[in-house]
């Protein structure tokens, strides 16, 4: 029996691979596009320099000086992020220190203080006016410049190093070490030899994290007067309104943030075999301190009165012993609605837009979807201030009736949080099965209906973390809602910043002590995967 | 199977045991994952009827859940045909099959109660319908009680009968089991599988389980199809095709076998074993498959024995043997009632004639 059908029907297995319904593909597409706005509209403003002025703007000296200053500025808060987190995650994974459970919770809360909020604090330190001087009768120069970037920077900043190293040291696999040992090697050399090159895929992720925070950031920079290349945007733009050149400086710092992601794939690719394996043995037993017990309490009593303590009293000082009239303080509320109102809004369309990205990407596998998914982390890598920029290029040269609305501030927030959004979605799709959808379809339902009885369902937790991580985003984000939020419309970023720049230390305390205790609850949610991490 | 007698001209005639309904058939199925690799599964085809249980036994890779999971729709094949009642559903999307499948983690809906789940698939029967027939499905499988338990909260073998009562709650014209007991302990698997089999036979259910335990396809199945490397070795009853293995892959996949080499003449093979007796006709060198437990030891003084015991293992209700006959070694099961020391001798009878390989 042979079927003439059987023939015909045969195509090539290109064809007939399965194909992702349109409902999914079209918002993908649509997202895709939106990414490449910024980016195009970058280029385009930057090409807009007559062929003369381009050669003169590129190789300016300035720039040199820049890159120069901003690399400093990297190594600088690598360094005191390295000496801020390395320890401290090596106490309470591999020694018997008292309270370890605390001790990490604390090494989180960091986060919740903004960049812009722990420079306000060191600037509240020293100089005439500050506390020490206004206290004590302690005179000390004004905390600025350099080393006060730096120190701003690195304060907020260690904890993403301080988990990864903690979640490296935990995974690791106790049997390598011990089989060192039992080959002669002493403890210095282990740690050398087989603790660290294990450590490496960790250490070069979280240095790399800091490193683009430490570019993309603008508010700190900004009120440390530290001329790095964000700074010198923001002067570009704000002050000399030489829009050109701060398209060239922002496409500049581009280049150096792929840098840096290119440098981390370069190291890790030479380096595969010293990836940490999935393979955990058993627990490592934690050594006594013995002697070294004075000088660990020590060093994490001088961690914490840094990371947190300070900015703390700093503000306790703005606002108790020296409040500012009461009626700033009733500005806060309303200033709190503005960036929520604005903030929620941007929350819902990251999830939505993401919602069929990761499902496409983890359902779907192709070289288009991934490169669809791909496209999201654009917006993501991008350093603010630029997309910023990007954006007012965007709104001034092709949508003016978008120029100075919230819609731009919005549509902005969105595609700089999509990744964010994309987190929680994507690994909860990739914890659930496929076979459960697979029962739907052969159930007779279609993969729109499916999609909404059987997937969405049990994204609910996913989505609503989705959420909140994105709202708590937008809620503390300073550079973009500094170039596109419309003007009178002042946010609680916007107003520490302003009134910073002004010297109104008391003035922007409210403000300030409203983002630290709202972004409070963005740590809880760290701490809580964390600990969902851990239970594992 | 019998040959036409009215000289139709090659016509088969069905096995009255069967009803004449072919349920579904498969032509010269054939999927590459990647173009240039070695076929997943390289032109399959086989017919089953109404109500008959077919196992496709194979090792792991050979393509058998690949072959089932584009019977389900679930991947497309490159080549090739399904028909189900005689109507060509190839490029049909799996929720136009009316095919069900159960899978291997059963693929329970989690955030669903298991009364939920099985009225979930009821789409053909009106809303005030399906409570009722939720749960006649549910005591049919004994699991009445445990309407409003989430999947989770059930044992393994309950898990395993929800899938199974909303899989049929569709009432689906086949259902696809993929390695349906691997999940169950052994206890268990011996008496879901019995329970499973009579409730398909008892409800005429037209059944195709992919399995790579021996034991569970010669017990379960109707219809036996081995498979290696993407292709059906072959297709038939599980008596027929653990008696008559038609190759060498065949014989060792289903249990443990002796291969032995003779010279055929006229219905005997001249083996090291002394001479068998085979169907007629074949004449030549051929090689043989002899089960282990076809053979029988007998103890014989040192000086006129043949064989020497190497290894012996006790499984309960018998030994499993090893021998060294001429330097060949052979494999023998025999009763645990008298026991042959290791390094004793003996002599191997053939209580039956081995199945003819081709080469």
């Amino acid at each position: 029996m042979s079927h003439p059908d059987a023939q015909i029907s045969s195509t090539g297995p290109l064809l007939l691979r399965k194909r992702p319904p349109i409902f999914l593909l079209v918002p993908a597409i649509f997202v895709a596009v939106c990414m490449f706005i910024p980016l195009v509209y970058l280029f385009v403003r930057a090409g807009q320099a007559q062929p003369d002025q381009l050669l003169e703007l590129v190789f300016r000296p300035r720039n040199l000086e820049l890159l120069w200053n901003t690399l400093l500025l990297t190594a600088g808060v690598l360094m005191i992020c390295s000496f801020l987190a390395f320890p401290l995650a090596w106490l309470v994974t591999r020694t018997t220190i008292a309270a370890k459970g605390w001790l990490t919770v604390l090494a989180v809360v960091p986060l919740a203080v903004p960049g812009y909020v722990m420079a306000y604090a060191l600037l509240g330190i020293g100089g005439n006016l500050g506390v020490l001087s206004q206290l004590f009768g302690i005179r000390i120069a004004n905390i600025s410049g350099y080393w006060g970037a730096v120190w701003a920077l690195s304060l907020y900043t260690f904890p993403y190093l301080f988990l990864n190293l903690r979640a490296a040291l935990m995974g690791l696999d106790t049997s390598l070490e011990e089989s060192a040992q039992s080959l002669g090697y002493s403890r210095w050399e282990v740690l050398l030899k087989v603790i660290l090159p294990h450590l490496l895929p960790a250490i070069l992720a979280g240095y790399l994290v800091v490193g683009l925070y430490v570019l993309g950031d603008f508010g700190a920079v900004a009120l440390m007067r530290y001329e790095a290349f964000s700074y010198a945007i923001f002067t570009q733009y704000s002050g000399a309104f030489d829009r050109i050149y701060a398209a060239w400086l922002s496409i500049m710092l581009l280049a150096l943030a792929g840098m840096f992601l290119l440098m981390e794939a370069y190291v890790l690719k030479r380096k595969r075999l010293a990836s940490v394996g999935s393979g955990v043995g058993r627990a490592v037993s934690p050594k006594p301190l013995g002697a070294w017990q004075p000088l660990a309490w020590l060093y994490v009593a001088f961690v914490f009165m840094a990371s947190i303590g300070m900015p703390v009293a700093m503000l306790g000082y703005w606002l108790f012993l020296a409040p500012p009239d009461i009626s700033v303080f009733w500005q806060v509320p309303v200033t709190f609605m503005h960036s929520a109102l604005a903030a929620m809004p941007a929350a819902l369309l990251a999830v939505v837009l993401a919602l069929p990205l990761c499902f496409l990407s983890v359902r779907y596998p192709s070289s288009v979807t991934r490169l669809l998914e791909r496209s999201a982390y654009i917006g993501y890598a991008l350093p603010p201030l630029t997309l910023g920029l990007a954006m007012v290029f965007f709104a001034l040269q092709t949508a003016f009736f978008f120029y100075q609305t919230l819609g731009l501030l919005i549509i902005a927030w969105t595609i700089a949080t999509l990744a964010l959004a994309m987190g929680p979605i994507r690994s909860a799709l990739l914890q659930m099965r496929p076979s459960t959808e697979e029962a739907a379809y052969a159930l007779g339902y279609t993969p729109a209906a499916t999609f909404w009885h059987v997937v969405f369902p049990r994204l609910r937790r996913a989505v609503l973390a989705a959420l909140a991580l994105v709202f708590l985003f937008c809620m503390k984000e300073l550079p973009i809602t500094f170039l596109l939020a419309p003007t009178g419309y002042s946010t609680l970023a916007v107003t520490v910043f302003s009134r910073t720049t002004e010297g109104l230390m008391a003035e922007a305390a409210p403000f300030a002590a409203a983002i630290v205790l709202f972004s409070g609850l963005s740590v809880g949610m760290v701490l809580n995967r964390e600990a969902q991490k851990g239970a594992r | 199977m019998s040959q036409s007698l009215l000289g139709q001209g090659g016509v088969e005639i069905e096995d009255p045991r069967h009803s004449p309904e072919v349920q579904i058939e498969v032509n010269q199925l054939t999927k590459l994952f990647r173009q240039g690799e070695r076929a997943a599964v390289n032109g399959i085809s086989f017919t089953l009827h109404k109500g008959d249980i077919l196992a496709l036994l194979g090792p792991s890779g050979c393509g058998k859940t690949t072959t089932l999971r584009m019977i389900a729709g679930f991947e497309q094949p490159d080549s090739g045909q399904i028909l189900l009642q005689g109507q060509d559903v190839t490029r049909l999307s799996p929720q136009a099959r009316k095919i069900g499948f159960v899978f291997q983690d059963y693929a329970l809906f989690p955030h669903m109660t298991i009364a939920q789940n099985v009225a979930f698939a009821m789409r053909h029967l009106a809303k005030r319908e399906r409570p009722a027939k939720t749960r006649y499905w549910l005591e049919l499988m004994g699991l009445q009680g445990l309407e409003n338990r989430y999947p989770n909260e059930l044992s393994g073998g309950q898990q395993q009968r929800v899938a199974l009562a909303r899989t049929l709650a569709a009432e689906p014209d086949l259902v696809l089991l993929d390695e349906p007991f691997s999940n169950l302990d052994a206890s268990l698997r011996e008496t879901t599988r019995n329970e499973m089999r009579a409730l398909f036979k008892r409800s005429g259910t037209t059944v195709i389980l992919v399995t790579h335990d021996q034991a569970e396809a010669l017990t379960f199945a109707d219809q036996v199809g081995v498979m290696n490397a993407g292709r059906l070795e072959q297709l038939d009853t599980p008596q027929h095709v653990y008696q008559y293995p038609s190759n060498a892959f065949v014989a060792r996949f289903l249990g443990h076998t002796n291969l032995l080499y003779g010279d055929a003449d006229n219905g005997l093979v001249k083996t090291a074993l002394g001479d068998l007796q085979i169907e007629p006709g074949v004449v030549g060198q051929v090689r043989l498959s002899l089960r282990p437990e076809d053979l029988h030891l007998s103890p014989a003084p040192t000086c006129d024995a043949a064989a020497r015991v190497i290894s012996r293992e006790f499984r309960g209700h018998d030994y499993f043997y090893t021998l060294e006959q001429d330097g060949v070694q052979y494999c023998v099961i025999a009763p645990s009632h008298h026991c042959f020391d290791v390094g004793s001798w003996v002599n191997i009878n053939v209580l039956r004639g081995g199945s003819v390989l081709p080469h």
